[in-house]
């Protein structure tokens, strides 16, 4: 429950951020929330030799509305995603995933970039941002580059993200007034989610996000594609595992999360269709 | 005069401290004298489950920073120390031959920083010839298995034929009976987890140990700590900080407790050691961990004849507390309160790779009460009767004076019908039926589930009687010492109501002193829900004592008549009676007393035996009959502790206890893979319950004073989560009962519920 021995940076900035991950290679890490990084560490399942620690660049800690969609710097907490008033009436659907996030202590230290670059399979805001169609914008040392969201997550804990390179905002579409649907299922109030699904519905227009069915979060395309050929709800959930494949461990067998999920997914439709 | 104190709910004199500048534990001890300049300890532990040891490399970590020295069993010539429960089952307290659980300690490592020693504890590297690992008791006890100590002959380390109880007989036992079922039930194993992990601080001082433990009882690890060090137990004083919990868990001292003083002694500093959480998972003690064979038979009307169980106790890999849970605690009540002429009980307690097992809030009764109320339900849905309707018909009738069982136990006094009645009319038990059967009818997704369990239990059956010490000082306050150790449950507060109800001194000018070998040398800690009516019963009998010893000072300083001498409590003040205008303080009594040793009274006050407190509980879950979520959405409790002292402490231990009894029902297990590695040794993986996940809960009161002590008081520490955890698992089997479902094992994970429904389908 001691991490091992590390140095400590601290970054300015951005730029001061991704010159010193220059500097020290991979054996650096980004300190945000510390949410992820730090349990690992203590577990020593995580060992970096250097964390260089980017949570007090505050000018990466915003919530913007930008034309057709809404900005938030990585370096946004959880509480605050959860209370914004700008995400509450233009992308409620994320602030409302935010609100599940873990217990107060966590959401208030947490960073929405941190979930994200952290890109762990069982988190909950990288489905929502999945299902909401969000566009990450990364920056590195050549630059800046945007990704999408469904081209982001490559396996457990692994992104497109390269090691020398910062998240530094999340792009997320104004939902427009869509009906939506946050089911998060889990055995205690602060836990990850066994499975869980976000979902948005506008006319024949869907994204259903599946949180903890695969490597990495999915979008359930096939039950989007059912929806917008006119399918019914049951019909449509019944693909919901079309794409996903879950492991098995302690709390779920890989059979009940599929079945988790079909009933997740219908019930996630169903409240979004109202 | 005043009303009395006692049934006041007073609040806890010790909850300032606790809410604002924090007690002062083990960790706390940082301005300790003593304890200046002390060195880390930390215990490089086992990885594998079970293995003969070749080798132990500690050239590596010897050469970590800030690693002052490390120790292994052979460095410190450990010799094996025999289990008192079964002396053939020996270890020495570093691994020397063999490891036997994931977790043993192997290697000390004394470190300048606690940070230090963990970065050593990893380079410390052992050589192993790996051994089949057994986390099941089944497999540990096949005819082949390689046994876990060999000098035992058998995995099976205990067994109640040895004890000359006959084993269980066949079939041929339920011939007469009409009805006949049988169940197998998993009572599953899981972890303490106090909030407070395990620490302790040593020193050496002009020839003698000091040593702070986070422990429910000093006096017991006083004879151990002595005979590990090789001193007279005179050379040794165990003081107790303030402990954050041990539900049982804390009641031994431990290997990596009774080795400091050794360590100290080596490197000639004083230590500090303090487990870490991950370590505590797997090190500290578990409890539960019983399988249960059980079969009840009886008539097609309802009344039950015969019952039949063989538990198979489960005492991880050392022959601790756990392993002499069933036959002395699970076996007596196996009864419960239910008047069954013909019962049979067979324990066979089995050494596993696993966390021994000790000691865990209820310890064998909740197994006992777990067994008989789940046979009772399986007994009820095959004769097609109400649960409730079933036990009420085999209850035991109201006794005022002691009844024994067939099994040869025992009880003071009972009255389970009246307890049953109230549960069920505070619950609204008529209108949960109501409830459900609309659910069931409209075939909601959502369904209702109740269950009902009664139980008995014995509490202080630790014990023969307390010491208490009262002590007055110049300034008219009082010390009270007490041979209980409280970590949590109010004894501050408790004592200093008795003592204050016979003396008058008001109880913030009574403070406590308990678990310091110095001061307190005789005591038999606090476990077993046995404090109050041990040691606070002790506490107000000295305290009686104590006014008459002072009435004589009165009288002698008022030159009066002994007996013409009152004791007004209202001022705390005494006189003659009739003349109250003229007194004498309590500080007048103890300052004219000085020269005599000062006014104080110390005596040891027996009770004739353990008691057995009783009551129902009703809990009602929500079941997801889609997804098998549980939701514990109400919980009735009625538990007769005897006469209540202070009904808000009673309530805090009855809302713990079900919090900790709905948590076994329905979220914790500790968890093995194959090889014997444990899976569930954080908090994320180990589903502790949280408040987000329970009801509040309904008490109500009921109170049956028991004769046995001079309050009339029974335990209650353990209750709630006796009777909390059967209501539990019946009612979320109930909730889906009509689709089939006769039992679902602990905890009833959503996963499970969902396999169940299916299963049951087919
Ligand atoms: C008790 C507990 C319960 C939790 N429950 C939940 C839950 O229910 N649902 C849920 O979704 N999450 C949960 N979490 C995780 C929590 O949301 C984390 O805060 C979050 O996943 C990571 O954010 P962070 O800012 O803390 O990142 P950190 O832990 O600081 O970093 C995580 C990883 O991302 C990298 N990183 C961080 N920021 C950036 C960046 N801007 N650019 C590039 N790389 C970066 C780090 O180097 C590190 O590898 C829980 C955590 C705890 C401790």
């Amino acid at each position: 429950m001691i991490p091992a021995p590390f140095d400590y940076k601290r970054a300015g900035s951005a730029a001061e951020a991704i010159s010193l991950i220059g500097q020290y290679g991979d054996e650096a890490k980004f300190l945000a929330g510390g949410h992820s990084l730090l349990p690992m560490m203590k577990l020593r399942l995580a060992q970096p030799a250097v964390l260089i620690d980017i949570a007090r660049i505050t000018d990466l800690s915003y919530i913007r509305e930008s034309g057709d969609h809404i900005a938030i710097g990585a370096l946004t907490r959880h509480h605050d995603v959860e209370n914004s008033p700008v995400l509450k009436q233009h992308v409620p659907l994320l602030a409302h995933a935010a609100s599940h996030v873990g217990d107060p202590q966590v959401r208030h230290r947490g960073t929405i970039g941190g979930s994200i670059a952290h890109a762990d399979t069982a988190s909950d805001l990288p489905a929502t941002t999945l299902a909401l169609g969000a566009t990450y914008v990364v920056q590195g040392p050549n630059g800046t580059r945007e990704i999408a969201a469904k081209d982001f997550y490559k396996s457990y804990f692994e992104s497109d993200l390269a090691p020398d390179e910062m998240l530094t905002e999340i792009r997320v579409p104004k939902m427009n007034g869509a009906g939506w649907s946050f089911q998060k299922f889990n055995r205690r109030a602060q836990d990850w989610a066994i499975v869980g699904v976000a979902a948005w519905r506008r006319g024949n227009e869907s994204g259903v996000g599946l949180v903890n069915m695969g490597p990495t979060p999915i979008l359930a395309s096939a039950v989007s594609s059912a929806i917008a050929g006119g399918a019914s709800v049951a019909d449509a959930a019944a693909l919901a595992t079309a794409e996903s494949s879950p492991s098995s461990d302690l709390n779920a067998s890989a059979e009940y999360r599929e079945h988790l999920a079909k009933v997740l997914v219908r019930r996630a439709l169903e409240q979004s269709s109202n | 005069m005043g009303g009395s104190i006692l049934g006041e709910r007073v609040l806890r004199k010790e909850d300032p401290k606790f809410l604002t500048s924090g007690g002062k534990y083990v960790d706390d001890l940082l301005d300790e004298p003593l304890l200046q300049g002390a060195l880390h300890v930390t215990y490089a532990r086992s990885t594998v489950a079970h293995g003969r040891i070749n080798s132990i490399d500690t050239s590596e970590a010897a050469g970590m920073p800030g690693v002052v020295a490390i120790f292994t069993a052979a460095d410190l010539g450990l010799q094996p120390v025999p289990s008192s429960f079964n002396p053939a089952a020996a270890r020495t307290l570093l691994a020397s031959d063999k490891v036997r659980y994931v977790g043993e300690p192997i290697a000390a490592i004394i470190s300048e920083t606690r940070e230090q020693g963990e970065d050593a504890a990893e380079m410390v590297f052992a050589d192993y010839d790996v051994l089949p690992a057994y986390t099941d008791m089944m497999a540990a006890m096949a005819p082949d298995a390689t046994l876990i100590y060999e000098a035992c002959g058998s995995n099976i380390v205990f067994d109640t034929t040895a004890l000359g109880i006959p084993a269980n007989t066949g079939d041929d036992f339920f011939k007469d009976c009409e009805v006949v079922v049988r169940g197998e039930f998993m009572n599953q194993r899981v972890a303490p987890c106090p909030l407070e992990v395990r620490g302790s601080a040593v020193a050496w001082a002009d020839g003698r140990l000091h040593q702070w433990i986070s422990t429910q009882h000093a006096q017991g690890a006083h004879a151990p700590v002595a005979a590990t060090n090789g001193v007279d137990p005179s050379q040794v004083r165990i003081l107790t900080p303030d402990v954050g919990g041990g539900f049982g868990a804390k009641i031994g001292a431990y290997p990596e407790e009774l080795l400091l003083g050794v360590l100290s002694k080596r490197v000639g500093k004083p230590l500090r050691w303090r487990e870490s959480r991950s370590e505590s998972m797997v090190a500290l003690g578990h409890g539960r961990a019983q399988f249960q064979r059980v079969v009840i038979g009886g008539s097609r009307d309802g009344k039950v004849t015969h019952y039949q169980l063989h538990a198979f106790q489960d005492s991880g890999a050392f022959v601790d507390m756990g392993t002499i849970l069933a036959p002395f605690m699970t076996r007596p009540m196996s009864s419960g309160v239910y008047a069954i002429p013909n019962i049979e009980c067979h324990t066979t307690s089995v050494v596993t790779n696993t966390t021994p097992t000790v000691a865990y809030r209820g310890a064998g009764r909740p197994e006992a009460t777990a067994a008989i109320e789940r046979a009772m339900d399986l007994f009820a849905y095959e004769i097609g009767k109400d649960a409730a309707e079933v036990r009420r018909m085999n209850l035991i009738p109201k006794f005022m004076e002691p009844h024994t069982t067939v099994v040869g136990q025992t009880y003071d006094v009972g009255d389970y019908e009246e307890s049953l009645n109230r549960a069920l009319a505070a619950a609204d038990y008529a209108g949960w039926r109501r409830k459900q059967a609309e659910r069931r009818a409209s075939g909601n997704v959502k369904q209702i589930g109740i269950g009902v369990s009664v139980y008995v239990e014995i509490t202080g059956g630790v014990g023969n009687g307390e010491q208490a010490k009262i002590e007055i000082l110049d300034d008219g306050s009082a010390l009270v010492y007490t041979g209980t150790s409280p970590h949590g449950q109010g004894h501050a507060t408790s004592w200093a109501m008795l003592a204050s109800e016979k003396t008058g001194i008001p109880i913030d000018r009574i403070d406590l002193v308990w678990g310091d070998t110095d001061l307190t040398p005789v005591g038999s800690g606090t476990m077993g829900s046995r404090s109050l009516q041990q040691g606070g019963n002790a506490v107000y009998s000295v305290a009686g004592t104590l006014v008459e010893k002072a009435k004589a000072v009165a009288a002698r300083l008022l030159e009066a008549n002994e007996a013409d001498i009152v004791l007004d409590t209202d001022r705390a003040v005494f006189h003659v009676a009739g003349t109250p205008a003229v007194t004498k303080t309590w500080a007048d009594l103890a300052v004219a007393e000085k020269a005599n040793g000062g006014l104080s009274h110390d005596e040891y006050i027996g009770v004739p035996g353990a008691t057995f407190p009783f009551g129902s509980h009703v809990a009602v879950v929500e079941v997801d009959t889609e997804t098998g979520k549980v939701t514990h959405i109400a919980h009735t409790a009625c538990d007769d502790a005897g006469r209540v002292l202070n009904p808000m402490l009673l309530e805090g231990q009855i809302h713990g206890g079900v919090a900790q009894g709905a948590a076994q029902a329905l979220l914790e297990e500790v968890a093995y893979d194959g090889d014997g590695n444990p899976i569930t040794s954080n908090l994320a993986d180990y589903a502790f319950i949280s408040a987000a996940e329970l009801p509040s809960v309904t008490v109500v009161h009921m109170e049956t004073p028991t004769p046995v002590n001079l309050i009339g008081a029974k335990g209650i520490g353990e209750s709630g989560t006796i009777g909390s955890t059967p209501a539990l698992q019946s009612a979320v089997v109930d909730a889906v009962s009509h689709l089939g479902v006769r039992n679902i094992e602990m905890p009833c994970t959503p996963q499970r519920v969902w396999a169940a429904i299916a299963a049951a389908k087919k």
